[in-house]
């Protein structure tokens, strides 16, 4: 058994220890966020907070994440919108959509780091997360709008 | 300039196949103008008590209304304007309405693809030519084939959606003026309520049990553009909140109660079975509870996706070996040889006197290459079904429901009709949820587990390793220049038939050449007085199938390329050469425009390059002018240019970002992706082989949407062809060095 806690919630699972978290968030605890798109950290697609850090839930063992806070997009904005979601929608960043939990928790981690990010800071952290619909653009300019949002708090 | 040219080109590809459906569409709509048998209405069968369902696409009860998707969503956004363009008709407010997507019918067989198969150019508005359309559209009527694909769905559903909502309305009227006493002249309807003169307001579910009860009002006129409220204007898409939040429900997130989980492993030498394997390994991992053989490979259940996948993986295979050649050379020795009578699939175009024009100028010849590429989206393929005795029922995203349920039944040896299918909102397809190993391989596996629910997911590995790319293609070309002038070309392509294979897995295998591959070489608007274009049609190695804009991911690439190649050999202005060559108004206006938008004035210098390209793909024309830099890491793109033609933007944001991530598309598989074959399998396996284009290598990207077509045309794919070639053009312009084939970085280094 491993204790987990997502989103606040604390939950029980029993599974091999070396599974990753993005499999037991999925299919053990049926939240479905992140999502599975390459396994092996090619894709972002998977990325969650743990202990307010962006990472790669396919890559996070869940032995090693026991204990610690675990945030998926359900988590982040408090039960309102967070204003990089808000952003996202003035934007309308997706198209498919798939990528872009995983992009929004990046995106949330880059501007904690770099509060008025430039293009080619955004360039530097969002280049691991990886959008098939081609909406980089999209996400560039958001990421300023939330920036400015966020500054203006 | 002379007028369009009026050529036999692509034969009615549906002519000659097997008709899939019965004799399908009904009384609604305009049928008026094209009296058929009256089709089932797909939605009467489910509908609840005091409930009406006007045509396949409104249904309303006294709690809820519910718009029909026609289309699968593959993140083009269909899921938000479809309805849309039905709620303007309506009188619906965004949020009074819910959205599912289509089920299996021939009523939902796609008008869209009349422009495409009917062999005219898409310029051409001769009356020749509009008959033409109108026996295409017949045979698509009479086939019933209901195809996400081609950029159609917004041609197929300009129309007829915003008549389903005129109908709706029309007869939620007529159902008011019954109970009222009231003549309809004196009734209108507002945000999803007739409303009396008096101001008495009945919402439309006070209506439905007595409008079920009257025949459709189908007299009916659609509104003048002038007055929309919705359609054209920037609106947001129904899906991005859920998108944002992730609340959004794709394929892959289902979950069913009782349900178990399989992951496979299926044979990489395509279309072969499996021969032998050995679970010893993989039986005693933890999570699993079976192993199951299916007819290409192993499968294993499990409580968990990432138990299965890795349980499969212990699994070890003999498999039966490739019929097509082990290893890549080989493949493109076949592509290589296949330039000869035996294989000439049609000669699309002959202007002129071809040898006359070849001899009498300077000659030019230069030869291409398009590499196999995946179509990976970032969802792999899944799917959840249940067998029973009685049938089977399957959840999975895919862009031909029919061919879902043909190809599941085959599997299982029941028939079509007892294949209850649903679809699922897709991340993404490109082509790949044309095609059917999730199916294949679901049913299979489903059938051996009767009564209990199954999850497939692929891995990423297995999904790379089973994607059937898109068609491999060489390009050999000869022309001429003469006093300044373009006298000749002489344009052959051999590549794999993709859209001729895909039917042919649909099991309605066409006899006639691949249309297709006579994108971007026939629709050729230059005005070249000796012009000849011809296809040859390769077999014998890896299946291929559509791509992002298919056929003219290649042959938009060698075209343009070569056209370029020309202009410089007589001297001329990349942008300037073509407004001049160009015979169609319309495109002429595309590629000044899309000058005006870059200030076109002639080459860049201090290692800028500046290219240009204007390809026409499924009747929409797409003109690109992209700007590179040589630097000390390697060329880095500093923007793009792009002014398209739909007649009509519907959907404006959304227009946008399918012209951005078009361009991304093509540009990011030019730059870095091939997919090559070693002992019959793929070599590349997951997206660190197979990268495409990240943030990094992004341009700004801006756009212009025309209107200036006659007709209204779709934008999912037209804007990939001209990407590849504008660059290649840029990076000549910047070094001086022609890029022949794809993917370039196998030739120059990108920042």
């Amino acid at each position: 058994m491993v204790e987990l806690t997502v989103n606040g919630t604390t939950h029980q699972v029993d599974v091999v220890p070396e599974m990753p978290l993005l499999w037991v968030l999925r299919d053990e605890l049926g939240i479905t966020s992140p999502k599975y798109g390459c396994g092996i950290a090619q894709c972002g697609a998977c990325t969650v907070q743990i202990d307010g850090a962006a990472v790669r839930s396919c890559q996070a063992r869940i032995a090693d994440v026991a204990g610690k806070a675990i945030t998926t997009i359900e988590g982040i904005g408090n039960g309102k919108l967070h204003p990089v979601q808000e952003a996202w929608i003035e934007h309308q960043v997706p198209q498919c959509g798939y990528c872009q939990t995983g992009q929004i928790i990046q995106a949330i981690a880059l501007l904690e780091s770099h509060p008025t990010p430039t293009d080619t800071d955004i360039n530097e952290v969002m280049s691991g997360n990886l959008c098939r619909c081609g909406t980089y653009e999209r996400i560039r300019v958001a990421i300023h709008t939330a920036a400015g949002k966020m500054g203006g708090k | 300039m002379s007028s369009v040219p009026v050529l036999s080109r692509r034969v009615f590809v549906f002519g000659s196949t097997a008709v899939a459906g019965g004799v399908v569409f009904g009384s609604y709509g305009w049928a008026a103008e094209t009296p058929a048998a009256p089709t089932p209405n797909p939605l009467t069968a489910g509908l609840g008590p005091d409930s009406v369902a006007f045509n396949p696409w409104v249904e309303i009860s006294p709690d809820r209304i519910t718009l029909i998707a026609q289309h699968a969503d593959i993140g083009q956004g269909v899921g938000s304007i479809q309805p849309v363009m039905i709620a303007e008709e309506l009188d619906l407010e965004i949020g009074q309405f819910e959205v599912r997507f289509a089920g299996p019918s021939p009523a939902y067989f796609n008008t869209g693809f009349a422009h495409e198969i009917a062999p005219f150019m898409a310029a051409d508005q001769s009356p020749e030519a509009e008959r033409g359309r109108a026996a295409a559209l017949e045979w698509l009527r009479q086939s019933g084939l209901q195809m996400t694909g081609g950029s159609s769905a917004i041609p197929d559903t300009y129309e007829k959606l915003r008549l389903a909502g005129a109908v709706a309305r029309e007869t939620l009227k007529a159902a008011a003026a019954r109970r009222s006493g009231i003549a309809v002249a004196d009734l209108r309807t507002e945000a999803g309520h007739v409303v009396l003169p008096d101001g008495t307001r009945i919402p439309y579910g006070a209506l439905s049990a007595e409008a079920a009860k009257i025949p459709p009002v189908t007299d009916v006129k659609l509104r003048n553009p002038a007055n929309w409220r919705l359609i054209g204007k920037p609106m947001e898409r129904l899906d991005i909140r859920a998108k944002v939040t992730g609340e959004l429900i794709f394929g892959i997130d289902r979950k069913m109660e009782g349900m178990v989980y399989a992951a496979v492993k299926l044979n990489p030498n395509k279309g072969q079975p499996i021969t032998s394997y050995d679970a010893s390994k993989a039986q005693s991992m933890p999570g699993v509870q079976k192993v199951l053989k299916i007819s290409n490979g192993v499968a294993v259940i499990a409580t968990n996706s990432w138990y299965a996948m890795q349980a499969a993986e212990r699994i070890e295979c003999v498999w039966e070996p490739s019929k097509y050649p082990a290893d890549q050379a080989g493949h493109w020795d076949i592509v290589q040889s296949s330039f000869t009578p035996e294989f000439l699939a049609k000669q699309w175009r002959n202007d002129g006197d071809i040898d006359a024009g070849l001899n009498g100028g300077t000659l030019v010849e230069a030869e291409y290459r398009a590499p196999y590429v995946g179509h990976q989206p970032l969802e792999p393929l899944n799917g959840i079904g249940i067998v029973t005795d009685d049938g089977m029922e399957i959840w999975v995203g895919h862009q031909t429901p029919q061919s879902v349920q043909d190809i599941a039944a085959k599997a299982i040896g029941m028939k079509p009709e007892q294949v209850t299918f649903h679809n699922e909102w897709s991340g993404g397809s490109f082509g790949h949820r044309l095609e059917f190993e999730n199916v294949r391989a679901l049913a299979e596996i489903a059938n051996q587990l009767r009564g209990t629910p199954v999850k497939i997911v692929f891995s990423r590995e297995q999904d790379f390793l089973q994607d059937i790319p898109r068609q491999i293609a060489m390009g050999r070309y000869r022309g001429s220049v003469k006093d300044g002038k373009i006298v000749a070309a002489d344009v052959q392509v051999a590549a794999t038939p993709p859209f001729k294979e895909l039917l042919g897995r649909m099991g309605m295998p066409p006899k006639d050449p691949d249309g297709q591959l006579a994108v971007g070489i026939w629709n050729m608007y230059y005005d070249i007085p000796n012009y000849r274009a011809a296809s040859y049609e390769v077999q014998g190695v890896s299946p291929t199938t559509t791509w992002r804009s298919v056929g003219a991911s290649a042959n938009g690439f060698f075209t343009e390329s070569f056209i370029d190649e020309l202009i410089h050999a007589a001297g001329l202005d990349p942008l300037q050469a073509r407004i001049d060559m160009c015979k169609i108004p319309v495109y002429r206006t595309l590629l000044k425009t899309v000058g005006e938008m870059a200030g076109w004035k002639g080459p860049l210098g201090n290692g800028k390059g500046r290219g240009v390209a204007f390809v026409e793909a499924f009747g929409t024309g797409v003109a690109e002018i992209v700007d590179v830099t040589m630097t000390d890491a390697g060329i880095r793109i500093d923007k793009v240019w792009v002014a398209a033609d739909v007649g009509k933007v519907v959907d404006p944001v959304n227009f946008e970002n399918q012209v951005q991530g078009g361009v991304v598309w093509g540009l990011g598989h030019a730059m870095n992706c091939e997919l090559t074959y070693a002992n019959g399998s793929v070599q590349q396996t997951n997206y660190n082989h197979h990268e495409a284009m990240r943030m990094y290598q992004c341009p700004v990207i801006e756009v212009r949407g025309l209107e200036n077509d006659y007709a209204v045309r779709g934008i999912g794919e037209p804007p990939v062809p001209p990407a590849a070639p504008a660059l290649a053009n840029a990076i000549f312009a910047a070094t001086g060095k022609r890029i022949r084939e794809m993917p370039f970085n196998k030739f120059i280094d990108f920042v």
